[in-house]
């Protein structure tokens, strides 16, 4: 079965939540107390349409403001594919949130009032899902109900949509759909309202795979930790615990351990108690040696003809998640899989305006939901690669000194 | 042939395990004998092996468990060569630290929540490796990897840390606590297909067997002294399995007659219930475990 991520964001009040409902209810994936749940609530609210926002707002503050806050992740599973969405909040306070819930997913789901149009939001989270370089929007023309199914409207969100992609990146492979969550048209049941729609559902553009964007494969290795063992038959068993985040490894590779840049050949490549002679992608192995060379957590393990940047400033754009502003000179803890070490903000090239995908210069201070371009110092050699090509090793998150709090997601450049 | 999906969840979850025992000093695994803690014990045995589970286990224990689960624990942790410490909600009770919850429906689910915080606090225990996952509750969906806690255990959802592409921030203040779930992304059906896959032993309580049930709201428990019987409760034999395991005074029973984990995968799918519909204490409210993970529960 093919696993879909998805992650779903929209202004306040844009019925996503509802949206998620009605995909689940209309696939006959409601669990029979969700059903319960959702007969009892309606009742209560003596609503016409079932209340499908239940399902999803899981907290006691989001039932009674009507609003989703936090990331819900929902799992369902059709006779083909399962899903995992990933149910970000569309206030603007909450857009780190948006971020976290795209962060994993490969199609997002950006939705539309339809009597409101594109908003402030709709193109921030546009510019974000561009930026993290998902491999699909798909914009949810919501509320189709609500403007009497009409056509026009449509067209002219339509217009909107194609003009924000042809000028902020019109190489993003997207898909517009005019639907209703309330009532159940486009999402999983084609339209009988809007015969003048002709494309898809979004239920059968979900169960499309999206073209996987495809990015290099020089081999990367964040080292966890070491395990050195005597046990289970084993005698002076030593090997690096950790994550192949991009590229393939096989036995016999020559390899470097950054920083110390020494080399040596891999003996063994193990996964509990089977060995392997070669290693992909998103495998978790633990590396042994032919020399006992010095690595620790927070060592990245390469081949010598693929060594990523290796100075000590790094150009990135940021997404700013925290209340407290940062500014030129500030100070954090860069962490990334197992590397963790001091930077400083040096400079502030400029701030994005996501609605116009324009940049500011002379930009001082970095506020909460700010999308920034920084050079940032390193207290050490960070070897990430750039994200438009490496996803795995380009990305890292900033933490606050004192707080110990994500204070930023940052993307090399 | 291998199962892409259940590889890439173990993957995610081999790394998750690394970093906790990478970041803390002193982790701990806690464990209750059920499936979804069985599971999480055996991808920690694959994340570091040869070396052995580098942190203890931990199990509250309310009194009030399935015999057979707490049979299986000692026999499963002297197989995988884990340091076991327990702390009993008893003890708790007997300080006068909680009060046991009295008339027809009382349990002591909520009360492991004080025994939970004393053990953390007693160990000193940095982070306590959960077996939650996201798509069990609605309030569980909103959890992050990392749950950071105050000293008082208190999940704040306005102070959840943002966990983009999964990079795993595990710093903390003297006295804080990490509630760490490696497998937060698995379902129900996941863990089964995974107990399938790599043959894992479980506690009998899941499989059909007879047992004495009273039947309660049209609910069938196991009959036991832990439970304040009363007289609209009909007692019966059946043949019945239990598809979550908690106390015996807040677990329903399923009428099955599924005895092997294939057979117990097919019939859930098939049922279209969620296995928390089977946990009497959840359904106090429906906002019932929020409030207990606010108050400090795992």
């Amino acid at each position: 079965m093919e696993l879909i991520r998805i992650s779903t964001a929209g202004s306040v009040d844009d019925g996503k939540s509802t949206l998620i409902g009605r995909l689940l209810y209309d696939n006959n994936a409601l669990t029979k107390e969700q059903e319960e749940l959702l007969a009892k609530k309606t009742a209560e609210k003596g609503w016409e349409d079932p209340d499908l926002s239940v399902i999803t707002d899981g907290l006691i503050a989001e039932r009674e403001q009507g609003i989703t806050i936090d990331v819900a992740n929902i799992y369902f599973s059709t006779e083909t594919h399962k899903f995992i969405i990933a149910d970000s909040p569309g206030h603007v306070e909450y857009t780190r949130n948006m971020v976290t819930g795209a962060s994993m997913a490969d199609t997002s789901i950006i939705l539309v009032d339809s009597r409101k149009g594109l908003l402030e939001q709709s193109y921030r989270h546009f510019f974000i899902s561009n930026l993290l370089r998902l491999n699909r929007v798909i914009f949810a023309i919501n509320k189709m109900d609500l403007v009497d199914y009409d056509q026009d409207r449509f067209i002219e969100i339509a217009i909107q949509i194609q003009k924000m992609v042809e000028n902020s990146a019109p190489e993003m492979n997207y898909a517009i759909v005019p639907l209703s969550s309330l009532k159940g048209d486009n999402v999983v049941h084609p339209s009988q309202n809007m015969n003048w729609y002709k494309g898809k559902t979004l239920n059968e553009l979900l169960h499309e795979a999206p073209e996987r964007i495809v990015t290099a494969s020089s081999f990367r290795f964040d080292v966890q930790q070491v395990i050195h063992s005597q046990e289970n038959g084993f005698t002076d068993y030593r090997a690096f615990a950790g994550r192949i985040l991009s590229g393939k490894v096989k036995v016999g590779d020559e390899i470097v351990a950054l920083p110390s840049n020494r080399t040596s050949k891999i003996t063994e490549i193990r996964r509990f108690k089977e060995t392997l002679n070669e290693a992909r992608p998103g495998d978790c192995v633990s590396i042994s040696l032919k020399d006992e060379i010095d690595i620790s957590r927070g060592v990245l393990l390469t081949h010598p003809e693929a060594i990523p940047d290796q100075s000590n400033e790094m150009k990135a754009t940021l997404v700013w998640m925290d209340e407290k502003n940062a500014h030129s000179g500030s100070k954090f803890r860069l962490m990334c899989g197992s590397r963790n070490f001091p930077v400083k903000i040096q400079s502030i090239e400029n701030k994005i305006d996501t609605t116009l995908a324009t940049k500011l210069a002379n930009t001082d201070s970095i506020e909460l939901n700010d999308i920034v371009e920084v050079t940032l110092r390193l207290s050490q050699p960070g070897y990430f690669d750039a994200y438009t090509e490496n996803k795995k090793n380009g990305v890292f998150i900033l933490v606050d000194l004192q707080s110990n709090n994500t204070v930023a997601v940052g993307f090399k450049q | 042939m291998k199962n892409q999906h259940l590889y890439d969840l173990e993957n995610e979850s081999i790394y998750i395990l690394r970093e906790v025992a990478a970041q803390f000093k002193k982790p701990v695994l806690l464990f209750s004998g059920g499936k979804d803690s069985i599971v999480m014990s055996h991808l920690a045995r694959k994340a570091f092996y040869p070396s052995r589970i580098p942190f203890p286990f931990l199990h509250v224990d309310t009194g009030h468990n399935f015999p057979e689960t707490i049979a299986f624990r000692d026999e499963y942790l002297k197989e995988l060569n884990a340091d076991l410490i327990v702390r009993y909600v008893q003890d708790s009770i007997n300080e006068n630290k909680v009060q046991e919850e009295t008339g027809k429906y009382a349990s002591r689910n909520s009360l492991q929540t004080v025994t939970l915080l004393d053990a953390i606090e007693e160990f000193g225990f940095d982070a306590c490796l959960g077996g939650a996952r996201r798509d069990e509750e609605k309030s569980r969906a909103k959890e992050r990897i990392f749950s950071v806690r105050d000293d008082f255990g208190q999940w704040d959802y306005k102070r959840q840390r943002p966990e983009p592409f999964q990079i795993l921030n595990g710093k903390i203040q003297f006295g804080e606590n990490v509630r760490a779930f490696p497998i937060s992304n698995w379902t129900e059906e996941d863990i089964w297909s995974y107990i399938l896959q790599e043959n894992l032993k479980l506690p009998e309580v899941y499989f059909a067997h007879e047992r004495k049930l009273i039947k309660r709201d049209g609910v069938y428990i196991a009959h036991s002294d832990y439970l304040n019987i009363v007289d609209t409760d009909e007692i019966e034999q059946r043949v019945v399995r239990f598809r979550t395991v908690g106390d015996m005074t807040c677990t329903a029973a399923f009428i099955s007659d599924a005895t092997t984990v294939e057979e117990v995968l097919k019939e859930n799918v098939a049922s279209k219930h969620s296995e928390r519909g089977a946990r009497i204490d959840d359904k106090r409210s429906e906002s019932a475990l929020e409030e207990r993970k606010k108050g400090g529960y795992f």
